[in-house]
């Protein structure tokens, strides 16, 4: 047995990554959760993600904490220490640790191939033989495997137990039994490690105090949550990762909310449409009914709903569409994330379409954007597309609390009630009264008079049929009038700038701002000062074009193939094209700082003495 | 070409109990072919819903895309309506319903728009038992594409130029049938009085109502080889349940003769007296009802009426438990947890 310290390069206090690889459908994701949750209790700033296949069982997965004393909020895409549970992938597994770093093993059975890399301790715990021996039941067995390595992770990191306890307590809650299993897994791994490699490792977790007021959520769960206190009552989806865990989280707080305690009855309708097709209909039915409803899907979804949503923007419908964007078509990788749907949602459907676009970075966003999203409906009549992703959606994000205004109304936008409808003379549904490009909407059930005919692109303004090319465009030019007017009203750019003066910048959006922000103080040590801004709306509000006036280059950071972000604002702004480099990843992972690093010193590099 | 409204002259005409002349429940002038079987079933809806008195705006009409589609815009010009997508009616009525299940909701469709593009949607709306009447404007072809057969086309149908239809047709009630609709009902836009009473009775049974209505096509689909052709219907028409609906008000104080029919009181108010006019069917019968259709009663007629009914399944409003007050109408403080609830919630995630 080598001597663990003697390998290692340095010692890392809160600041390296931890990696568990495992098989799906081991019920490993509760111990890897009990982890991440535990650092965060002490203290200490995390990122997780959970890197996983498009299958229920049987296939590897990984789940990758970092530490980060620094509070980044991105992949590092290292592993210094990695759990390696899945014997299949081992070979990649051992390959993937950094150098100096570690790999824990079930050395129940003997793994010489693990001891193959000079620069990397393979640590083995016997954790199937002593969960065998320790417990009855096979399936309890392969669970409480897991935990073991929990407690061996603790054991050898300095994780504290107490904490892993308190939380083993909280997940339990009376089911005394279970507490008491779990801490026997938990201490089964602690013992061995404590007893076999009695020197703790240099990668160390200490306690800090860096996550007070934070919370650990996922932006689907976050999103959903606004969509409770947005008051959306309505919603329709039809299965689809990543975008299943949002309904999930409407129907269980509304569960908790939005229930009548006496009568039982529910103050929401969920319906599982039988596509994205139906979905999307009844999103808008519900909305041309005065409720605010919304359907979350993916892609693919979107695509299917095409024709509906141009129908809502000509018929000015309000609904709120929440995209949790994935790779690609079908089969292949739907598990993994991307930002891939920027273009397709911007202009979705036929004929002359443009659409609203809010572009949350954290749950934390998710959770205020999706309260906007609905008084965006609502104020502009129309489809309100809220672009989120598999890494937003579905991983833990730690994020500061979130906050509510008990004053918030809804924006209900200009919507006739029947005192207002019996007051006036006669209602025309598409009257540009105000000159705003915002008509008066009313619903049915309300008064006579403000019965009308809600139809697609072949409507004057006074909600009367035609075919007359003047009538219709006086229609079309009237909503592009509209949707530029929510430039101002969508969720404005967030701007950082670096403490240098710069002449170049990044523009980028949603889940990349941590990978951004930590590439930006990674190359200003390099000496290259960039300022950043991040979108966070479309269109784009002013300030995006004069930001890109403002510098001489702008490096626009996203996670698709296409650069997507970058073609909207070469149509969206007056932004000279070649001013806009792209900096792309579409590996479908959560975003690193080192493709941003990179792709900005390789072009700055290929400038030479001309930069 | 805009959309036209009809002269209003209806100083003589009888008004009904909301002081309404039939005229008020017609809608812009129809541009649909002159002769076409869905104009009479518009007429038999204006005619239904003035004897109902449903006050115009507690009725909200949906329909897809189609000549038969178009129809919402000819009745009830003073109630909300929605002219949605090709064969997506169904999902609209759906989230509208959903939100407000105090309005009537009439949703007119077409044989393409329900049973080929909208297939999916037709049956998944039977399936939820969504409340409202549906009625389909069966031609047989698609008349706003200029002909083409529709799903609904029997087989040796032909076109206009003879070519017959090859394929299985899909019918509607069976379907209908089999997917739980608790009342579906077959009529023929050239008989109103039977197709009258039967609006109403759909109209006011709670749950989904279909009715399957033959409407020939004149510009393409009347001629001497279809079997959805004016004539044709006509020859084979053979009602099978007489329908009369009653609303409980006229009930009371109404003659009352013992005519043998069998009274079934709706839940959303009125009564039905049904009449078997083949003494052995039974509109309560379901396994009879497919098997009536599936045979064609081994004559090839054409059988009509309300075929079957059950009025005791729970609607998609009782299966979600949807409050009394409909959605769209709740407070947004009934809908808000607050900002306390958002505090004390939070600590599961720290
Ligand atoms: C997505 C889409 N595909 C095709 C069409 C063209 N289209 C309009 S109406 C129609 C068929 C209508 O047939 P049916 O529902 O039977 O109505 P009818 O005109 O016979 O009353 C078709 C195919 C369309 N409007 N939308
Ligand atoms: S084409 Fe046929 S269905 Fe369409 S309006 Fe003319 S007759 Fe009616
Ligand atoms: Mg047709």
């Amino acid at each position: 047995m080598k001597d663990l310290v003697e390998t290692a390069s340095e010692v890392r206090v809160n600041d390296f990554v931890l990696k568990i690889a495992n098989v799906n459908g081991t019920g490993s994701a509760s111990a890897n959760g009990l982890l991440m949750k535990a650092i965060f209790r002490m203290g200490v700033p995390v990122v997780g993600k959970n890197l996983f296949p498009s299958n229920i069982q049987g296939l590897p997965t990984w789940y990758e904490i970092r530490l980060t004393k620094d509070a980044y909020m991105a992949r590092s895409g290292t592993a210094e220490f990695m759990v390696a549970m899945n014997a299949e992938t081992y070979k990649q597994d051992l390959a993937e640790v950094s150098p100096g770093g570690f790999l824990l093993y079930d050395s129940t059975w003997p793994r010489p191939d693990l001891h193959t890399r000079e620069d990397v301790t393979a640590i083995g715990v016997p954790l199937a033989r002593m969960c065998n021996e320790a417990f009855e039941n096979a399936r309890t067995r392969v669970l409480m495997k897991n935990m073991a390595y929990v407690g061996a992770v603790a054991g050898l990191t300095g994780l504290d137990v107490e904490v892993i306890k308190e939380l083993v307590t909280e997940m339990f809650g009376t089911k005394e039994h279970l507490i008491t299993a779990n801490m026997k897994a938990i201490n089964i791994g602690l013992d061995y490690v404590r007893e076999h490699f009695p020197d703790p490792l240099p990668l160390k977790v200490e306690r800090m105090d860096a996550t007070a007021g934070h919370i650990m959520i996922d932006g689907n769960t976050a999103a959903a949550l606004g969509c409770v206190y947005a008051g959306a009552t309505f919603g329709a989806w039809y299965p689809i990762t990543p975008s299943t865990s949002l309904m999930d989280g409407f129907k269980s707080f509304c569960e908790k909310f939005r229930v009548d305690k006496e009568t039982g009855e529910k103050n929401f309708c969920i319906v599982q449409g039988e596509d994205e097709l139906a979905s999307v209909g009844m999103a808008i039915g519900a909305g041309w009914n005065g409720a605010r409803a919304f359907t979350p899907t993916s892609g693919p979804g979107i695509s299917l709903m095409s024709e509906f949503i141009g129908f809502a923007y000509y018929g000015e419908v309000p609904v709120v569409l929440f995209d949790v964007q994935r790779a690609g078509p079908s089969t292949g990788l739907p598990t993994r994330t991307q930002q891939c749907d920027l273009t397709l949602a911007a202009y979705a459907s036929h004929g002359d379409t443009k659409h609203i676009l809010v572009f949350p970075a954290n749950p934390k966003e998710c959770f205020e954007m999706a309260v906007q999203s609905f008084d965006l409906a609502e104020r502009f009549q129309t489809p309100v597309f809220f672009m989120t992703d598999l890494d937003i959606g579905m991983n833990d994000w730690m994020v500061p609390e979130f906050e509510w205004d008990d004053s918030y109304q809804p924006d209900r936008g200009k919507l006739l009630n029947k005192d207002e409808l019996e007051a006036i003379e006669k209602f025309y549904r598409y009257e540009d009264k105000d000159g705003d490009g915002i008509t008066y909407r009313t619903l049915p059930g309300v008064h006579p008079k403000g019965a009308y005919f809600t139809r697609g692109s072949g409507h004057n303004w006074k909600g009367g049929y035609t075919e007359d090319a003047d009538e219709y465009k006086e229609v079309v030019d009237r909503l592009v009038r509209k949707w530029k007017s929510a430039a101002d009203a969508v969720p404005g750019p967030v701007v950082r700038r670096c403490d240098a003066p710069a002449s170049r910048a990044i523009i980028s959006v949603g889940g990349c701002d941590g990978a951004v922000i930590e590439a930006m103080d990674q190359l200003a040590a390099k000496g290259v000062n960039l300022n950043y801004l991040r979108v966070r709306g479309f269109p784009f509000n002013t300030e995006v074009e004069a930001f890109i006036a403002e510098h001489d280059e702008v490096f626009v950071v996203e996670q698709n193939r296409d650069a997507q972000l970058r073609t909207l604002l070469v149509n969206e702004t007056d932004a000279p094209k070649d001013k806009l480099v792209p900096v792309l990843d579409y590996a479908g992972m959560a975003a690193n700082p080192k493709f941003i690093v990179e792709g900005i010193t390789a072009y700055l590099d290929t400038l030479g003495d001309a930069a | 070409m805009t959309s036209m409204p009809k002269p209003f002259i209806d100083k003589h005409l009888p008004k009904n109990k909301l002081g309404l002349t039939v005229r008020n429940y017609e809608g812009s002038m129809s541009t649909l072919c002159a002769g076409c079987g869905h104009d009479s079933v518009t007429a038999a809806l204006v005619q239904a819903f003035w004897e109902l008195s449903l006050a115009p705006e507690s009725a909200a009409k949906v329909s897809g895309i189609g000549c038969s589609s178009k129809t919402t815009a000819y009745f009830m010009g003073q109630s909300h309506g929605i002219n949605c997508v090709h064969g997506r009616m169904p999902s609209v009525a759906t989230g509208a319903n959903a939100v407000n299940g105090d309005l009537h909701y009439i949703g007119i469709s077409g044989d393409g728009d329900s049973l080929s593009i909208g297939f999916g949607q037709f049956a998944h709306a039977i399936r939820r038992n969504l409340n409202m009447l549906y009625i389909l404007e069966n031609n047989g072809v698609y008349g706003l594409t200029k002909g083409q057969f529709s799903a609904a086309a029997d087989i040796g149908s032909t076109t206009k130029k003879g070519v017959p239809n090859e394929q299985t047709p899909i019918d509607p009630c069976i379907q209908a049938l089999t997917l739980g609709a608790g009342f579906v009902a077959r009529a023929f836009s050239g008989d109103k009085s039977q197709l009258v009473p039967l609006v109403k009775a759909a109209l006011m049974h709670k749950g989904f109502a279909l009715i399957d209505v033959i409407s020939p096509c004149v510009t393409f689909n009347d001629h001497a080889g279809s079997t959805k052709s004016y004539a044709h219907t006509y020859k084979y028409y053979h009602p099978l349940v007489h329908t009369d609906f009653v609303a409980h008000a006229e009930e009371i104080t109404g003659e009352y003769a013992d005519d043998g029919a069998m009274r079934v009181t709706l839940h959303d108010g009125g009564e039905l007296r049904l009449r078997k006019t083949d003494t052995d069917y039974d509109p309560r019968d379901k396994a009879q009802a497919i098997e009536t259709l599936m045979m064609n009663g081994g004559d090839g007629e054409i059988r009509t009426g309300l075929l079957y009914l059950n009025e005791d399944m729970p609607d998609m409003h009782a299966a979600n438990k949807l409050p009394q007050k409909p959605l769209n109408q709740l407070p947004y403080e009934a809908l808000n947890p607050g900002k306390a609830a958002l505090a004390s919630l939070q600590k599961r995630y720290r």
